[in-house]
């Protein structure tokens, strides 16, 4: 399988040595036109998205679910069906922190089974979300296949796991951290890149 | 929060953390795989030194649905029979690894002496005439799937309220969740200690039109050592539910019992078997209630 899908349009500048411990790494315009090519390509890949799915994981996934089955019923006159996944139950880091509040699951109209499930979520990192949500989706059903979609891919993967659509590809060192801000969740559509320095990464 | 020991200790945000997580666990139990890996590895002992059958095997059913590993323990067939005390068995099963301890016991207290014997958590299922939290939560889930809302409700609780830790707890918890309490039954019955914001009533008849909840309440004869009334028959005239009381409550109004019931006594089975009774519900419910408790107290670090 050749390299996931890139956003061609924009090659990662080198980061200068010291300035601003934020940067814009997508403006609200970029966000938008990221999401109308990955409905643009989620609709080519499945021939039309005529079995597709969309299953938002918990929390910024979802209203980028909902925002590409909205791209798609624009270009192509279809309903596809949304849903929700929370994966808290299905973490496998639920040890290392206090105990976390339980999200909402919803199964997408007509169920999973036999259908092509995008899952959909912000950022791709260590692949351990997408772990826990493809066991929470087995446990809901049995797709006929799942595919990942993503709105930036920052690398530093901890399993095998590979993006099908990926919004922006972002090199970035594990100090750093991606912050996607949503408009139905943050007010606004922005994905900055945080220079922590030392510390946690996202 | 550590261990589950009274309803008492649940302030609001908590409760309706409790009972939103066991929403969510309810849509687990409506699936076709109904487990969950969130408590793998993870022992809970279920010590019940009471006989049982709704909330042990509740219990289990919600320990095994979070993938946890049950122990059961009854006082009848084990040490307890040769003169072990609490104490050892705590010892015994922490030398064990339990994670958590859920404990019936006929001693009000008992499982808060055992939270300080042991370093897992205590879930207490029912401890002599004190408390029995998490019927007291799985009433309040039901409930507020029902009519929608808590805060506001009016709740009678009838009958042996005295001997009964589901009405201690459901009276703590109903207070902090904003439902109007009255409780009814024959004098002898209803306790002259409570302090909180309840109402008392010894004429079922009068509270029946404005109740949105019919709490009923099994009479305990095996806690009593005094004759509380003069027989079964009057008792059951003056406070038993029956098709006719039923029909002069709000159309709205539900019946609740958290079970064992005797059927003729308390509640006429027309009753009992009607839609406006969410008996089995209550059961059903019981689960998910459980496995949101178990997850909130397991499902993070120790």
């Amino acid at each position: 399988m050749a390299r996931p899908t890139t956003d061609e349009s924009s090659a990662p500048a080198q980061q200068p040595a010291a300035p601003a411990p934020t940067k814009i790494v997508l403006s609200a315009a970029d966000v938008s036109r990221v999401v109308d090519r990955i409905a643009h390509q989620i609709l080519e890949k499945t021939s039309g998205a005529a079995d597709v799915v969309l299953l938002g994981i918990a929390t910024r996934g979802v209203p980028i679910a909902h925002r590409l089955a909205e791209r798609i019923r624009a270009f192509e006159g279809r309903d596809i069906p949304v849903g929700t996944l929370d994966i808290t139950l299905y973490r496998d880091d639920l040890r290392s922190s206090s105990v976390r509040a339980v999200g909402r699951t919803e199964e997408p109209a007509g169920g999973v089974d036999g259908r092509k499930v995008v899952l959909v979520d912000d950022v791709l990192f260590s692949g351990r979300t997408i772990r826990a949500a493809l066991d929470a989706l087995s446990d809901l059903g049995r797709p006929a296949a799942v595919q990942l979609a993503v709105l930036v891919d920052r690398g530093h993967r901890q399993l095998p796991i590979r993006a099908d659509y990926v919004g922006k590809n972002i090199p970035t060192a594990l100090s750093e951290q991606v912050k996607v801000k949503l408009t139905e969740i943050d007010g606004a559509d922005e994905v900055v890149l945080i220079n922590a320095g030392k510390g946690d990464a996202r | 929060m550590k261990h589950l020991l009274s309803t008492a200790d649940l302030d609001a945000a908590t409760a309706i953390e409790i009972l939103d997580t066991a929403a969510e666990m309810a849509s687990v139990s409506g699936r076709e795989i109904k487990k969950l890996p969130t408590l793998r590895g993870r022992t809970v002992v279920n010590l019940f030194y009471e006989d049982s059958t709704r909330t042990r095997i509740s219990f289990e059913a919600a320990a095994k649905r979070l993938s946890a590993d049950v122990i059961n323990f009854s006082a009848k067939g084990s040490s307890v029979e040769k003169g072990e005390s609490l104490k050892d068995t705590a010892w015994t099963l922490q030398a064990m690894g339990a994670d958590a301890v859920v404990i019936r016991h006929p001693a009000s207290g008992a499982p808060h002496r055992l939270a300080n014997w042991v370093t897992g958590s205590v879930l207490n299922a029912g401890d002599g005439t004190h408390e029995h939290p998490t019927q007291a939560l799985l009433d309040a889930y039901t409930m507020r799937s029902r009519m929608g809302r808590l805060d506001g409700l009016h709740v009678a609780i009838v009958g042996d309220v005295l001997h009964s830790r589901v009405a201690r707890s459901n009276v703590l918890l109903l207070n902090t969740l904003g439902a109007k309490v009255t409780l009814v039954g024959p004098p002898t019955l209803i306790p002259t200690d409570l302090n909180t914001s309840v109402q008392l009533n010894y004429d079922l008849d009068a509270v029946l039109p404005q109740a949105d909840v019919v709490m009923m309440l099994r009479v305990q004869r095996e806690r009593m050592t005094d004759s509380y009334f003069p027989s079964a028959r009057e008792y059951s005239r003056r406070y038993g539910l029956d098709g006719a009381r039923l029909r002069r409550m709000p159309s709205h109004a539900i019946v609740m019992h958290p079970g064992p019931m005797n059927r003729g006594m308390e509640i006429t089975p027309e009753v009992a078997d009607s839609p406006r009774s969410t008996i089995v519900e209550q059961v059903t419910n019981g689960v998910s209630v459980r496995m949101a408790c178990l997850y909130l107290l397991l499902g993070g670090a120790r």
